[in-house]
């Protein structure tokens, strides 16, 4: 049973991840965009990341694909043509990723991973807390830094200044 | 899907895919996809390394990380790709070569 679950994750997420690369529509390329998120979030379950599962699906989809879609509908016009949905060069990109799976795949195989057998944690957002207020605590405020600037910066862009 | 390699090849291909969005893509957003795509290949890496690495709860801190700063990016970027099609009317990316007009 979880090894159906868990196929039908991966299948999801790899489908709906190709379909994102290849869909001519950029529209349907957001929407699969959801289903890969979605998927991502299916395998931090597996990880038992539960936490981070919640995370995933409330700022990737909650925030960067709704952010995604309003940039792909603020830069169309019915009249235009759709020229800037088609792809370029897919045979030398093909070549080049497949050179990148091709170097990925033997290497993960080859390689003896130490691999340390845990039990299940308890909790995981307690945890997780705990390392953000005390061992991580100048990169957390250094990211919130990071996030003001973007948010600024983000505003300042976008606006209108005519 | 109980060991790591499992894992690892998924986030594998799951980073291929982003880099062939990312190579072949015109569109500045579609591109954007892809480097979302490399960005969750990324962080599945680091889950998989906390669960089943011992690295435990820093790798999960790690990936929370990468997603703050996929949102700070994906913010920015989307205003200046919004920026260069009020300015040359097109979202091509090939065609957005000034700095300034």
């Amino acid at each position: 049973m979880d090894n159906i679950a868990f196929g039908l994750i991966v299948a999801i997420t790899l489908g709906s991840a190709l379909m994102v690369v290849i869909s001519q529509q950029l529209l349907y390329s957001a929407i699969a965009l959801l289903f890969t998120l979605f998927g991502v979030a299916g395998l931090y379950i597996f990880m038992w990341a539960d936490f981070m599962a919640g995370v995933q699906i409330v700022i990737y989809i909650g925030g960067i694909l709704v952010l995604l879609i309003f940039g792909i509908m603020l830069t169309n016009k019915i009249s235009s043509v759709n020229i800037s949905h088609t792809s370029l060069q897919r045979r030398v990109g093909a070549v080049i990723t497949l050179g990148v799976l091709g170097f990925l795949i033997p290497m993960i195989t080859k390689t003896s991973w130490l691999q340390i057998s845990s039990e299940e944690p308890a909790q995981t957002a307690d945890s997780i807390g705990r390392l953000l207020m005390m061992e991580y605590l100048l990169p957390f405020e250094v990211a919130s830094l990071l996030l003001l600037g973007a948010l600024i910066g983000a505003a300042m862009l976008s606006r209108n200044t005519n | 899907m109980d060991n790591l390699q499992t894992y690892l090849y998924i986030s594998a291909i799951l980073f291929s895919l982003g880099l062939y969005g990312v190579i072949t893509r015109r569109n500045g957003i579609a591109v954007l996809m892809g480097v979302e795509l490399i960005l969750n290949s990324a962080n599945i890496n680091f889950v998989a390394f906390a669960r089943f690495g011992g690295m435990n709860f820093s790798g999960q801190v790690f990936a929370l990380f990468v997603i703050i700063m996929a949102a700070a990016e994906a913010a920015v970027a989307l205003a200046i790709i919004i920026n260069v099609f009020n300015n040359l009317d097109t979202v091509n990316i090939d065609d957005a070569r000034e700095l300034k007009l």
